[in-house]
């Protein structure tokens, strides 16, 4: 029995460092083009957006075409909420959450729409496509001009409105 | 095989023998050779592969009428069901872009980021590694959203049916991250599902070292496809939209990556404007299941309260219960073993009077943490806030036995 083991772990030894993790003896190890492949996380201060361009006026296009049906005519909201709006929709009895009002990051709305959007056919979209209809949500917020360049170095310099909206977790809250 | 019809031979000379003496006894007492009562009798149906419930038991989730049943959510008869283990077919649903269709052998987990070894795993790989079970629920922060501003449904199921609980069974998270070695500089991860809208969230590496499961079995089977086969996060304790399904990317980052569902969702807004953000716990709540909203108690007298408590801090530690509306409260019994982050069913006897009554319930948990009533949740966050209503829950018994929201 102490053979058999003694020989497994030999054999574990002789095989390639990199095929397995260290104490377990499984997994592969991922190659650096696995995990381009795989890794579509954008992070708030824009790192992981990809090559790729698009503007407002652009965006028109595509939004009339893809996603007017759900968000209604120029982002104003149907049967799926509407984008536009200010932090001071959040206030009152009936508060308002869009992309104007709420959203803290710009850099993830690119990720969002990328990953998530249309939502019948997510990854449709190409990357200029995506740049452009997010491109045209922030025009319509009145927070890019209309023939601005949206691009991977550009899209995270915008800040949002509701930039500070967002405060840490206190609870418990109650007596 | 001669053993096998040894033993046949043999239970059926069991079965005879019982049979003569029973029918025995029918003969000494009429003293007749009437056969045994109500034969002869047809046999039953066969063995099967997979057993159905009865034809007899029609329980099943509620669904909202909706447009896109892709994004949608289902609820689970917390009413009808007995214990504290939720049927995998009725453990509530939410999904946002459908519940892919994933064979197991081409599923794969890649773990990257801040972690020395990027390794990707299949499920053998992962099903290889040391495993635990454990009970726990899941319930989405939304649940208990149309209780903010006045009782708003008529049941427990489509008041709080946002809630399941299940053995699960996976590989603790931290024994994987271990293996992969994290960096310094590992303050979060970011976990990913297969789902056609590649659902993510972020969680802080403290959750993900602790706790975190990466779950493939539910209740001693495997999970079933709206629970996120072949693999889940689990994270016991965490609001539900954290436990990403079809899970198949884990990165350690050093932060928070601010997906739409940390942000612009599942945040919870204050009426000054501000939102609390990675609002995780799900604090101590309990409902009282029977007698809920929509059932009648059948006759005077004898009935046993029953309910469900849990709380994502730790273990139910008591659950009081009162029958006037608050004014006064009884301890009800806790059924055991208990399980920390678990639904825990408690008991309390009580004799009806037929006279009107208001049941409620409030839970305390290991922390020491009391349920809130809905006034001291508004008190704290307004009504705006959508997210983690744990208040207590009222039923008001009418003098013909009808229970209704109140």
């Amino acid at each position: 029995m102490l053979n058999s083991f003694r020989l497994l772990a030999l054999a574990a030894l002789s095989l390639p460092v990199l095929a397995q993790s260290p104490t377990y003896h499984v997994g592969r190890a991922a190659t650096p083009a696995d995990i381009a492949a795989r890794d579509i996380t954008v992070g708030p201060d824009g790192t992981g957006l990809p090559a790729g361009e698009g503007t407002a006026a652009e965006g028109a296009v595509v939004y009339a075409n893809r996603c007017e049906e759900c968000h209604g005519p120029e982002g104003r909201g149907a049967d799926q909420g509407g984008f536009i709006g200010k932090p001071a929709d959040l206030l009152g009895d009936s508060p308002k959450k869009t992309v104007g009002s709420y959203w803290p990051y710009a850099a993830p709305l690119w990720g969002y729409v990328d990953r998530a959007m249309p939502f019948d056919r997510p990854g449709e979209l190409t990357r200029d496509q995506v740049y452009s209809v997010v491109a045209y949500i922030l025009h319509l917020n009145g927070l890019i001009g209309e023939n601005d360049k949206l691009n991977a170095e550009t899209l995270p310099k915008i800040q949002m409105p509701n930039r500070d909206g967002f405060v840490p977790d206190p609870r418990p809250d109650t007596p | 095989m001669p053993e096998t019809k040894d033993e046949e031979r043999s239970s059926r000379r069991t079965f005879m023998a019982l049979t003569a003496a029973i029918g025995g006894l029918a003969a000494c007492e009429s003293g007749t050779e009437a056969p045994v009562a109500g034969g002869p009798r047809h046999l039953g149906s066969t063995i099967s592969p997979y057993s159905e419930r009865s034809k007899y038991e029609t329980t099943t989730r509620f669904m909202p009428a909706t447009k896109t049943p892709e994004q949608a959510s289902s609820r689970t008869p917390l009413q009808e069901l007995q214990g504290i283990i939720t049927p995998s077919g009725l453990h509530f649903e939410r999904h946002h872009a459908g519940i892919p269709d994933i064979d197991p052998v081409n599923h794969e987990l890649l773990v990257h980021g801040l972690v020395d070894r990027p390794t990707i795993f299949t499920m053998d790989d992962l099903k290889r590694l040391p495993s635990v079970s454990v009970v726990r629920f899941v319930e989405c922060s939304g649940n208990g959203g149309s209780e903010w501003t006045a009782p708003g449904s008529t049941t427990a199921q489509l008041a709080h049916g946002l809630a399941s609980c299940s053995e699960w069974t996976g590989v603790p998270l931290r024994v994987v991250l271990e293996e992969l070695g994290v960096q310094p500089e590992g303050r979060w991860i970011y976990a990913e599902g297969a789902d056609a809208c590649l659902m993510a969230r972020s969680v802080p590496i403290e959750k993900a070292m602790d706790d975190a499961l990466l779950a493939y079995a539910q209740n001693g089977d495997a999970l079933r496809p709206a629970q996120g086969y072949p693999l889940r996060l689990l994270l016991p304790g965490y609001e539900g939209n954290t436990n990403v399904k079809w899970l198949h990317v884990i990165k350690v980052t050093d932060q928070p990556m601010m997906t739409r569902d940390e942000t612009s969702k599942y945040t919870d807004l204050l009426p000054d404007g501000k939102a609390r953000q990675f609002t995780f716990d799900l604090d101590a709540k309990s409902l009282i299941t029977s007698p809920s909203g929509g059932q009648k108690i059948a006759d005077l007298g004898f009935v046993e309260i029953r309910g469900l408590a849990w709380s994502g801090r730790g273990l139910i530690e008591r659950v009081e219960v009162s029958v006037d509306g608050g004014e006064t409260w009884a301890d009800a019994e806790l059924e055991g073993p208990l399980h920390p982050k678990a639904f825990t069913r408690f008991r309390l006897p009580w004799h009806w009077d037929g006279s009107t009554a208001v049941l409620l319930s409030r839970a305390t948990d290991e922390t020491g943490y009391l349920q809130p009533t809905v006034d001291q949740l508004i008190e704290a966050r307004g009504k705006n806030s959508n997210y983690h209503n744990n208040s207590q829950k009222s039923w008001t018994i009418a003098a013909d036995g009808s229970v209704s929201n109140a």
